[in-house]
């Protein structure tokens, strides 16, 4: 089998961002200290989730406009990936915080905020498995993740903004500032950050393909 | 008074310098030990192999996908 062009790239990319952000210099601030690495795999997490997230609600928006099913296995296993991937961010998230803020959890506005994003797409899948009649489901299902992926907004990026957080990088306006990533970090932070989302998505596509051949009646019929 | 001036420039940089230098005196500590002595590359490597394993695992199970679409086809 030959291997698509993105799948080797995420692999290039992936065995990058080990290497060099293992054995290249990285700034040294006190408190996080050697942590301060942890940007490359942590921070990854919850872009590449904003990534599939987005995958996941324009295929929902897809099955609306014309019902068809491939759109709602696409929306659907997109939306299992990112939570996947939100709930390694919170996880990775409260390991750092351990050694650096000095508890696992501290009510930091944006781990709240995080968790409560997730819990919003945790019920989409209480929902999609609650409903019987797959059309029913499909397009019940569809209408929901619009809202759950609206409600990443304030979760993530608006709400924290407003309030002190323990996380770097809110204060001002981030989308201007040139001095949230070290330029050397930079080097290995974005390489890191498309690696790991092309990496969800390769596994994405694994799991279409089996709900596909799982559901192939149905969608012949 | 030109003289005086270029003194006084001369003194200001010799400021500029000494604080720029007390900053670096107070290095952060980071984890050079292990750099030093390279066996961080003992970490680098291990990492690779797992990671190796389970790319192999995914292109594995991504072939077995492609044959069952086949059969089902």
């Amino acid at each position: 089998m030959k291997l698509a062009w993105w799948k080797i790239l995420s692999i290039v990319l992936l065995i990058y961002a080990f290497v060099g952000g293992l054995l290249l210099p990285a700034p040294a601030r006190p408190i996080v200290n050697e942590s301060i690495r942890n940007l490359y795999y942590h921070v990854p997490m919850w872009f590449g989730m904003m990534v599939i997230m987005t995958v996941s609600v324009v295929n929902a928006i897809k099955y609306l406009r014309n019902s068809n099913l491939q759109y709602d296995i696409i929306s659907a296993q997109y939306g299992r990936t990112g939570v996947l991937l939100g709930i390694l961010g919170l996880t990775t998230g409260a390991i750092w915080a351990k050694y650096t803020w000095g508890a696992p959890w501290s009510n930091d506005i944006k781990q709240i905020l995080a968790a409560v994003a997730l819990l919003i797409y945790a019920a989409y899948f209480v929902l999609r498995s609650s409903l019987d009649d797959i059309d029913k489901k499909a397009r019940v299902s569809a209408v929901y993740n619009i809202f759950a992926y609206t409600m990443l907004f304030p979760t993530l990026f608006i709400i924290p903004r407003l309030y002190d957080s323990l996380h770097p990088g809110g204060e001002g306006n981030p989308a201007i500032s040139q001095q949230d990533i070290d330029p050397v970090m930079r080097m290995v932070f974005w390489p890191a950050v498309l690696g790991w989302t092309l990496l969800s998505v390769w596994i994405t596509t694994l799991f279409i393909r089996v709900q596909r051949i799982k559901d192939k009646n149905i969608l012949h019929a | 008074m030109l003289k005086q001036g270029k003194i006084l420039l001369v003194a200001l940089f010799c400021i500029f310098f000494i604080q720029i230098q007390a900053q670096v005196v107070k290095p952060v500590e980071m984890a050079d030990t292990m750099r030093s002595n390279g066996k961080i590359y003992v970490v680098v490597a291990v990492i690779l192999t797992l990671f190796a394993g389970l790319i192999f695992y995914l292109i594995n199970l991504d072939k077995k996908i492609s044959r069952i679409e086949k059969d089902v086809d």
